[in-house]
């Protein structure tokens, strides 16, 4: 990837901000979601919720399947493939994805690379817990970072900690004298150039979204006052009870997350929300994968 | 003077930021309150089309803004914002503000992979960076529209009156002539 190809990918995330990505596993879910707002799908067989109750080994999805979303909506339409599994990435390129997610939501392919996205035209958002591992995905090429959360549970705790985690080590390093990031580039295992951007400008390099446990508007909100640049939403709208609806309100709470007022009327009479799982109850933690 | 940028979904902050960079300060609209404030000029940034239309909609702005720009609030729309703009879209039937004689082409060069930077003349500025990410360009023009810029025969920037239209990114880049000759258009209607 040339590094004005990799701009351009950076610059896609941009356009993205201030927007909500939601799963979607058929076409008709698709058009749901555009009509409600999204400003770009997740195409998958399986939504996280429903991968974590089949268990099994969880895999890219079939081309076609994404095909069908691609023809469906005008939005940007993302995929995803499983960590260091190139090949798949490889594939979702030859069918024009508009970004990849490098998701620990998949099985794992490779228990300790990652996939070289400097190699692939097409862009690359990853899941990160901390700032050490988003620097880590950025250094390898992705072009966004997402925090990684605990993907269909519905509980938002992890990525809040995840949020948190990564805006405290951005704010410790803008603190730091600058002798002091050569020390910190090498303790994150990253290029010295990327701790000193965050020393200067106070953010990473890349737009940086919420993901895994986005349940509610207010949840929403919560992501977008503690930094996120916008928010993914995976089994919390499909698996609720008034997908459009709750939709809609999540876009809204989104543009305008810190008025409570309006988020208190978004909030009325959308219905059941997904069931979730507490952090305590999870057999599986998806967010220790890929590090 | 005093430029609103329509803050519902996409890049509207890099906007912000290249008219700080002007010296010239902005106000984010994000909701209907939000138009009582006081604006010389609008600014409808990138992000899609169909989110920020969504929203304008249903948070009651899109009259107040269409009635505004009808009676020549100047505005500016990049990509997402031409769209908004545009009286017809060719591969889509619905129509946002719909106040600019062009009929807009949604995702015009594909997905992802078809956006691209070049530089390319852009009339009264000169060669200037251009960035297009899944962007439209102008299929058409009718009355008292001025074709300012064109791309391998494109139409990829455009002016009627007082309302601006790029397909491409002026925000992106660090060239700020784009920003300034919008400036400069609400300058001439402060009297």
């Amino acid at each position: 990837m040339s590094q004005k190809r990799y701009e351009l990918n950076k610059n896609l995330a941009q356009m993205l901000k201030g927007g909500v990505i939601m799963d979607v596993t058929t076409p008709e879910q698709a058009k749901i979601a555009e009509a409600a707002g999204a400003c770009a799908v997740m195409a998958l067989e399986r939504i996280p919720a429903d991968i974590r109750a089949a268990g099994g080994v969880s895999r890219m999805s079939d081309p076609k399947m994404i095909k069908g979303i691609q023809a469906a909506v005008s939005i940007p339409v993302m995929a995803k493939c499983r960590i260091g599994h190139f090949a798949e990435a490889q594939i979702l390129q030859a069918i024009e994805i508009d970004y990849i997610d490098e998701s620990e939501v998949l099985s794992p392919a490779d228990d300790k690379y990652h996939i070289d996205k400097t190699k692939f035209d097409v862009p690359f958002v990853c899941g990160a817990k901390d700032l050490g591992e988003a620097l880590r995905r950025i250094n390898e090429g992705a072009s966004m970072i997402r925090t990684k959360g605990e993907p269909g549970t519905g509980d938002v705790v992890q990525a809040v900690r995840h949020m948190r985690m990564m805006q405290a080590e951005i704010r410790r390093i803008g603190s730091m004298a600058e002798d002091e990031l050569f020390d910190t580039a090498k303790q994150l295992g990253v290029p010295y150039e990327l701790v000193q951007y965050v020393h200067e400008y106070k953010k990473l390099p890349v737009v940086n979204f919420a993901a895994g446990g986005v349940a509610t508007p207010a949840d929403a909100a919560l992501m977008m006052q503690l930094g996120a640049e916008g928010v993914f939403v995976g089994s919390g709208i499909f698996k609720s009870g008034n997908p459009e609806k709750r939709a809609a309100a999540i876009v809204k709470a989104v543009t305008n997350f810190n008025d409570a007022k309006l988020l208190a009327e978004l909030s009325e009479d959308l219905g059941e929300a997904m069931v979730g799982i507490n952090e305590q109850e999870i057999e599986l933690l998806m967010a220790e994968r890929g590090k | 003077m005093q430029i609103a940028v329509l803050a519902l979904q996409g890049a509207f902050i890099e906007h912000e930021q290249m008219l700080a960079k002007l010296g010239v300060s902005t106000i984010e609209l994000r909701q209907k309150s939000d138009l009582a404030k006081s604006f010389d000029g609008l600014i409808i940034p990138g992000g899609e089309s169909t989110v920020q239309g969504k929203l304008l909609r249903e948070l009651d702005m899109l009259n107040d803004l269409k009635a505004r720009i009808k009676n020549g609030l100047p505005v500016f729309g990049t990509c997402a914002g031409l769209i908004l703009l545009a009286k017809s879209i060719q591969n889509d039937e619905r129509t946002h503000l719909a106040t600019m004689n062009i009929v807009a082409v949604r995702n015009a060069y594909g997905r992802q992979l078809g956006s691209f930077y070049d530089e390319c003349a852009f009339e009264g500025i000169g060669k200037i960076p251009m960035t297009f990410i899944r962007a439209p360009y102008i299929g058409s023009v009718s009355e008292g529209v001025e074709i300012l810029a064109e791309y391998h025969g494109n139409i990829v920037a455009a002016r009627q009156g007082n309302q601006l239209v790029t397909s491409f990114h002026p925000e992106l880049n660090d060239d700020l002539s784009v920003h300034q000759y919008f400036v400069d258009m609400v300058q001439k209607t402060i009297k």
